[in-house]
C-alpha cells in the first residue's frame, strides 16, 4: 500500500544484488517455519477503512455527546483549535527523537519551553522531558529516590489516598529491588486518611512518602508540617499534581517538596480512552542526576549561535546500560509539545482562569447536590475540582440511568474500597455549563426516587 | 600517553601516589583520555569517613560515557579535593596532579601488593588497544 | 538569527485563549492554600502559532526526507491513521466509563490483540506497554515471575548479546536480575560455544534481537534457543526488527516465549519528536497467566442476534499494572488502521521490500565502505564508518555531512561491537530513486573524506545550527528558562 516500488524496480534492484527472486532474501530462515499463512482478512482501501473504524468509533458513547462528570486522573476540559492544528504538521509529528540537534532544533527548544513551563508551574528548579504518565512518573521518583539513598533506605510510604493505578504501578515497577517495604496504603488503612496520618510511619528507612496534591478525592491539604517531617527523618517527598490546579493552589515548590510528578493529560490532551498521555516529572537541581528520561539543556553552536541539545545522556540507557537507574527510552515527545502549546495558550492570566473556573462550578455542583434529599457531601476539607457524593443508591445503577439522559455520572467509590459503597467522586470542567449541573442535578432527583 | 613511573596502578585505571600508610588517588591518563570531556565528579566518601575495599568513591560523566571508581583500598579518608566537583575539567587536563580524589590512610598495607607497577599498567594498556 | 523562547516572546498582559465567564456564583479560597506568583509567559493566539510555526520548520521529518536509522524502522506515517485516531467517539472516550459504552474502543482492542497474535504466533497479547522499553520490562517481570511461580529462586541471571540494544540491559537490571554478556562470533550470530558456557541452572533466560542489531538473522536461532530451554530458561525476543519478518516467519514458532513489539516502528505510528510509542507484548501459552492487567476479552458470548460483550480481565497471576488505564490506545487505533489495510498480503510485502531495500543500498555501499559482515541481510546493515588509511574520519563526521546533503544521518555508534558504526535501515516506503540518491551521498563523503576531509569535520554547514558544545551543555546544565522579571 505505501510500498512505491515497481515490477521493473524491483527486477532490476534484484539482478544489482544477485538474486532472482525475493525469496532468495530469506533462505536463512528455517524453512519449516518459512513463510507461515496468516489467517488475517484482506487489505482494504482508505475509504473502506476508515468506514469499519467509523462504525467502530460510532459504537462508542463518548464525552462528545455527553457531559463528563467522571474524573479520576482523567479529565475532560477543552482543547483550544490551535492545539491539534499544530500537532497536525508533520515536522513535529513524524519527526524523530532528536539525537541529531543540527536537525532537530524544532523538537529540542519545543522540549525546553516545555521543561521550563512545568518547572515554574511546580515550583521546582528542574524538570525532565517526561514520563509515559503519571504512574510511571511516580514509580520512577520511587527508583530515584532508591538511588539517591543508594540503596541504603529502602521504604516507601504512599498514602492511601493517591490514585490507585499509580500505587499499583509503583509495585510492579518495584518488585525486583530486594528488601523493600512499600507501607502506608494497605488495605486496612482508611482510604480517606490525611497526609498527617503517615508521619508515625516516617523512620529512617523511609526513602520516599508519596501523597497526591490534590488528591484521588479532589481535597487539598496543608502539606508543609509533612514535608517537614518527612526532610527530619532524612527522607525525599514526593507529590503527584493535578497541573489544572496548579493554576489556582500553592506550588509543591513553595512548601519545599522533592520530586513533583503528576499526569499532563488536563493540558490539552484528550481524553482518546487514558491513553497516550504524559508523565510529569520535576524535581531539586541536585537529585538531577540520579533523575531518569531525557533532558534538553541549552547551549551553543561554533558560530556562538543557540541551540539545545540533548543532555546528561552519561544517565540513559544507551550509555549506563546495566548501570542506568532507569530503562527509559522515548518520552511522550508528541504530547509534551501539545502541553507546552496549551500553556503559551493560556498563559498566566488564562492558567488562573481555568483553574478557578473548575473550582467555582465543582463547589456551585457541591453545594446544589449537598441540598437534595438522600444526598450528602463531605465539605469539612477543602477541594479543587473533585469531590465525594454520598447517594442514596448504588453508584452503578445510578450512572446506567443518568447514561440515558446524556450525563456520565462519577467515579464508583466502591472500586477503591467496600467502605465507599455507594459513594460517588464527581469531577466538574470549565466545559460544564451553570445549566448543566442544574440539570444533572434534577436528573439525580429522578434516579433517586425512582 | 602519561604513565609515572612512581605511582602504582588498578586494572580499573586508577592511580595511587604511596607515601606510606597514606595514598593519593585519581584516575590515568587512559581513562580520561577514553571518557573524554568531563562534565561532572562526584565524591561519595567525606572527610573523616571509613571505607572499605570495593565501595562506591567517585561517580564521574563524561558526554558519552559514565563511570565509577571503586575504592581499591580499605581505610579512612584523611582529605577530598573541594575544588574537583566544580571543575571536573581538570581531570581531563592535570589527573596525576589538580585531578587528584582523595588522600586515603590505609588500613590493610596487603591492599598495596596486587597494584600494578608503572612498566606493568603501561604493557596492560597496551593490550587493551582502544 | 535563532527562535526566541516563549518566555522571551512574553507580553503582560496577553492571553491567546478566551475561556467562558463565570456563570456559577463565587466562594471563596482558602487563602493559606492559594498560589503566589505564577510565571507563565503570555503570548497571543497568533505569537503561539507563529512561534511553533517557526519551530516546525527547523526540523528535519519523515515528511520531509529519508531517515536511514538503523533499529528505528523509520516508515512513512500513513495520514488517514490520523483521521481515525482523532474520531470524536475514540478521542472523546474517558478510560473509566461504564463498558457497555466503549465497545468499540474494547473491540479495536480485542481485535488488534488477535491480529498481533496471528502475525507473531503467540498465544495471548498485551497492548498496555506504553513503549517498547516499558515492554521489555514487561517480558523481564513476566520472566522473573515465571520462575517463582516455579519456585526456582536461583535464577538470577539474564543473558543478553553484545550486540543488544541498551535498554537490554537496562530493563534486565529494574527486574532485579543480573546482567551477562555473551559476544557475537564472526559471522555475527551468537558465540554458541560461549552461550553453552554460561548456560545454567542459574540462568533465568536470554534476551535475543532477532534479527539482531547487526541486521543479520541468526543462523543458528533454534540451536540457541533449544540450548536455552534446554537449561530451564526463558527466551525473551526484543522485537524491535520486527519489520523483517511479517509474513515471512511467526517469531513464537521459532521457541520464542515472549517478546515486546514496537508499534511505533513496524507498525507505522508516528515518532511524534520522541514519542507517544507503544510496546505491546506477547506471550506464549506457559506465560499468558503472568500478563500485566488489563486485557481485553469476551466478558459475555454473544449469539446470532447480540454480538459478544467486550470487557477487561486480570490475568491469572498478572504481574500487576504497569500504568494507568489501558495502554497508548490513540496509538492502538493508528496500528489498528495500518494492519485494517495493508492486510495479510501487505504485510507480508513490508517485510520482503524492507529486506530487498536493504541488501540493495548495502550492496551499493559496500564499494567504498567496510562492511564487517558481508552476508545476506536483512532489514538494516551495519557498516564502519571509518577507514585504515584515514583515522581521523570518524562516523561521527560521515554523519554530520550527510546532512548538507539533505539526509538524516544513520544510526551511529551502535551496536557497540562494530568499530565507528553506522546503521542503516531503509525501510520499505523508500523507492529505488531515494536509494540511489542516498547511496551517491555517501559515495562523494567517502571521496571527500579522503580528498578534503575538513568539509566533513566543519560539517554541518547548511543546518539551522552547526556542531553544538554538548560539553558546555552538560557542564553548564542550562534546562530551563527563567522569565525576565518585572521591574
Amino acid at each position: 500500500m505505501f510500498i512505491p516500488h515497481t515490477d521493473d524496480e524491483r527486477k532490476v534492484m534484484l539482478e544489482t544484488i544477485g538474486k532472482t527472486s525475493l525469496e532468495e532474501l530469506f533462505n536463512v530462515v528455517p524453512q519449516k517455519y518459512r513463510y507461515p499463512n496468516l489467517d488475517l482478512p484482506v487489505g482494504l482501501s482508505e475509504m473502506e477503512v476508515l468506514e469499519q473504524i467509523q462504525d467502530l468509533a460510532d459504537a462508542n458513547d463518548a464525552c462528545d455527546n455527553l457531559v463528563c462528570f467522571l474524573g479520576a486522573g482523567a479529565y475532560d476540559h477543552y482543547t483550544p483549535a490551535v492545539v491539534d492544528s499544530l500537532l497536525r504538521r508533520g515536522e513535529f509529528f513524524t519527526a524523530y527523537t532528536p539525537y541529531q540537534p543540527e536537525i532537530s532544533q524544532g523538537t529540542l527548544q519545543a522540549i525546553f519551553e516545555y521543561q521550563s513551563l512545568i518547572a515554574h508551574l511546580t515550583g521546582m528548579e528542574v524538570c525532565n522531558a517526561s514520563h509515559y504518565d503519571g504512574a510511571t512518573a511516580a514509580a520512577e521518583a520511587c527508583i530515584t529516590a532508591y538511588h539517591h539513598f543508594q540503596g541504603k533506605r529502602k521504604t516507601f510510604l504512599l498514602s492511601p489516598a493517591v490514585h490507585p493505578d499509580y500505587r499499583a504501578t509503583i509495585r510492579t515497577y518495584l518488585c525486583g529491588f530486594e528488601g523493600k517495604l512499600i507501607q502506608g496504603d494497605e488495605p486496612n488503612q482508611d482510604p480517606l486518611s490525611t497526609p498527617e496520618s503517615l508521619i508515625p510511619s516516617i523512620d529512617g528507612n523511609t526513602a520516599l512518602v508519596l501523597v497526591q496534591y490534590p488528591d484521588f478525592f479532589g481535597r487539598i491539604f496543608d502539606l508543609s508540617n509533612l514535608v517537614k517531617k518527612a526532610h527530619e527523618a532524612g527522607s525525599l517527598i514526593a507529590v503527584a499534581v493535578n497541573p489544572i490546579a496548579l493554576g489556582l493552589i500553592k506550588a509543591p515548590g513553595e512548601i519545599g517538596v522533592d520530586i513533583v510528578v503528576g499526569d499532563g493529560q488536563p493540558l490539552g490532551i484528550p481524553l482518546s480512552f487514558g491513553g497516550p498521555t504524559l508523565g510529569l516529572f520535576a524535581t531539586r537541581k541536585e537529585l538531577i542526576r540520579k533523575v531518569s528520561g531525557r533532558i534538553v539543556g541549552e547551549t551553543m553552536d561554533a558560530q556562538g549561535r543557540r541551540g539545545y541539545v540533548l543532555t546528561l545522556t552519561a544517565r540513559e540507557q544507551h550509555i549506563r546500560r546495566e548501570k542506568s537507574t532507569s530503562n527509559i527510552c522515548t518520552n511522550q515527545g508528541l504530547m509534551a509539545l501539545a502541553a507546552t502549546i496549551y500553556l503559551s495558550l493560556l498563559g498566566k492570566q488564562g492558567l488562573r482562569k481555568i483553574s478557578e473556573l473548575c473550582y467555582q462550578k465543582a463547589h456551585y455542583a457541591a453545594q446544589n447536590i449537598g441540598k437534595l434529599r438522600g444526598f450528602s457531601i463531605k465539605t469539612d476539607i477543602p477541594f479543587f475540582n473533585e469531590f465525594i457524593v454520598k447517594c442514596p443508591k448504588s453508584i452503578s445503577l445510578m450512572n446506567n440511568f443518568l447514561i440515558d439522559h446524556g450525563f456520565l455520572g462519577g467515579y464508583d467509590l466502591a472500586t477503591i474500597s467496600p467502605t465507599l459503597e455507594n459513594h460517588m467522586l464527581v469531577a466538574v470542567t470549565e466545559k460544564i455549563s451553570k445549566e448543566m449541573i442544574d440539570l444533572f442535578c434534577e436528573k439525580l432527583v429522578e434516579v433517586a426516587n425512582e | 600517553m602519561k604513565i609515572p613511573a612512581d605511582f602504582r596502578y588498578t586494572e580499573t585505571d586508577e592511580w595511587l601516589k604511596v607515601d606510606g600508610k597514606i595514598i593519593t588517588i585519581g584516575i590515568t591518563d587512559y581513562a580520561q583520555n577514553h571518557l573524554s570531556d568531563l562534565v561532572y565528579c562526584g565524591l561519595r566518601a567525606e572527610k573523616g569517613a571509613i571505607v572499605a575495599k570495593g565501595d562506591l568513591i567517585v561517580e564521574i560523566d563524561s558526554v558519552k560515557a559514565s563511570a565509577e571508581v571503586n575504592s581499591p583500598v580499605s581505610g579512612k579518608v584523611l582529605d577530598i579535593n573541594q575544588s574537583i566537583a566544580s571543575t571536573p575539567e581538570v581531570i581531563n587536563t592535570d589527573p596525576y596532579g589538580n585531578g587528584w580524589f582523595y588522600k586515603i590512610e590505609i588500613t590493610n598495607p596487603a591492599d598495596l601488593e596486587k597494584l600494578m607497577s608503572a612498566e606493568d599498567y603501561e604493557k596492560y594498556c597496551e593490550t587493551r588497544g582502544n | 538569527m535563532s527562535e526566541p523562547t516563549i518566555f522571551e516572546l512574553s507580553s503582560p498582559g496577553r492571553v491567546g485563549f478566551q475561556l467562558p465567564e463565570f456563570d456559577v456564583p463565587k466562594v471563596d479560597f482558602p487563602q493559606n492554600l492559594l498560589r503566589g506568583n505564577l510565571d507563565l509567559p503570555e503570548l497571543s493566539e497568533i505569537d503561539v502559532v507563529r512561534h511553533f510555526t517557526r519551530l516546525s520548520s527547523l526540523n528535519y521529518s519523515i515528511d520531509k526526507g529519508f531517515y536511514p536509522l538503523g533499529s528505528c524502522t523509520m516508515k512513512y506515517n500513513p495520514r488517514i491513521n490520523e483521521v481515525t485516531a482523532r474520531l470524536p467517539g475514540f478521542s472523546f472516550s474517558h478510560p473509566l466509563q461504564p463498558i457497555k459504552t466503549v465497545q468499540g474502543n474494547l473491540f479495536l482492542m480485542f481485535q488488534l490483540q488477535e491480529w498481533l497474535k496471528e502475525i507473531t504466533g503467540f498465544a495471548a497479547v498485551s497492548l498496555q506497554p506504553a513503549a517498547g522499553a516499558q515492554g521489555e520490562f514487561v517480558g523481564c517481570l513476566i520472566i522473573r515471575a515465571y520462575h517463582q511461580d516455579r519456585k526456582d529462586y536461583k535464577r538470577k541471571i539474564i543473558l543478553v548479546p553484545d550486540s543488544a540494544h541498551g535498554t537490554n540491559p537496562a530493563s534486565t537490571t529494574m527486574a532485579g536480575f543480573d546482567v551477562v554478556n555473551i559476544p557475537s562470533d564472526k559471522r555475527g550470530n551468537v558465540d554458541i560455544a560461549a552461550l553453552k558456557l554460561v548456560c545454567n541452572e542459574n540462568v533465568a533466560g536470554l534476551m535475543l534481537t532477532n534479527p539482531n542489531t547487526l541486521g543479520l538473522f541468526d543462523e543458528n536461532i533454534l540451536e540457541i534457543i533449544n540450548i536455552i530451554h534446554k537449561a530451564g530458561g526463558l527466551v525473551y525476543g526484543d522485537g524491535a526488527n520486527l519489520n523483517a519478518l511479517l509474513g515471512i516467519v511467526r517469531p513464537a514458532d521459532l521457541g520464542i516465549d515472549v517478546m515486546h513489539f514496537n508499534l511505533h516502528k513496524t507498525f507505522s505510528t508516528p515518532h511524534g519528536g520522541g514519542g507517544p510509542g507503544s510496546g505491546p507484548v506477547g506471550v506464549s501459552k506457559e506465560l499468558a497467566d503472568f500478563l500485566p492487567e488489563p486485557l481485553v476479552g469476551i466478558i459475555e458470548k454473544g449469539d446470532d442476534e447480540i454480538p459478544p460483550l467486550y470487557g477487561f480481565f486480570k490475568p491469572f497471576k498478572s504481574i500487576g499494572r504497569i500504568k494507568s488505564f489501558h495502554g497508548q490506545f490513540g496509538i492502538l487505533v493508528r496500528a489498528f488502521t495500518y494492519i485494517s489495510m495493508l492486510g495479510k498480503d501487505g504485510l507480508r510485502q513490508v517485510s520482503e521490500y524492507a529486506v530487498l531495500n536493504a541488501n540493495y543500498l548495502m550492496h551499493k555501499l559496500k564499494e567504498k565502505y567496510t562492511l564487517p559482515y558481508d552476508r545476506t541481510c536483512m532489514h538494516e546493515f551495519v557498516l564502519e564508518g571509518i577507514w585504515n588509511d584515514i583515522p581521523d574520519i570518524h562516523a561521527l563526521d560521515i554523519a554530520k555531512r550527510l546532512m548538507d546533503y539533505d539526509f538524516h544521518p544513520p544510526t551511529n555508534y551502535f551496536p557497540l561491537i562494530v568499530k565507528e558504526a553506522l546503521m542503516i535501515e531503509p525501510t520499505e516506503t523508500e523507492s529505488k530513486q531515494t536509494l540511489d540518491r542516498f547511496a551517491e551521498a555517501m559515495l562523494k563523503i567517502a571521496d571527500e573524506a579522503h580528498t578534503n576531509p575538513q568539509l566533513l569535520h566543519e560539517a554541518p554547514h547548511h543546518t539551522p545550527v552547526s556542531r553544538l558544545d554538548e560539553v558546555k551543555a552538560a557542564r553548564d546544565l542550562v534546562i530551563c528558562c527563567w522569565p525576565v522579571k518585572d521591574n
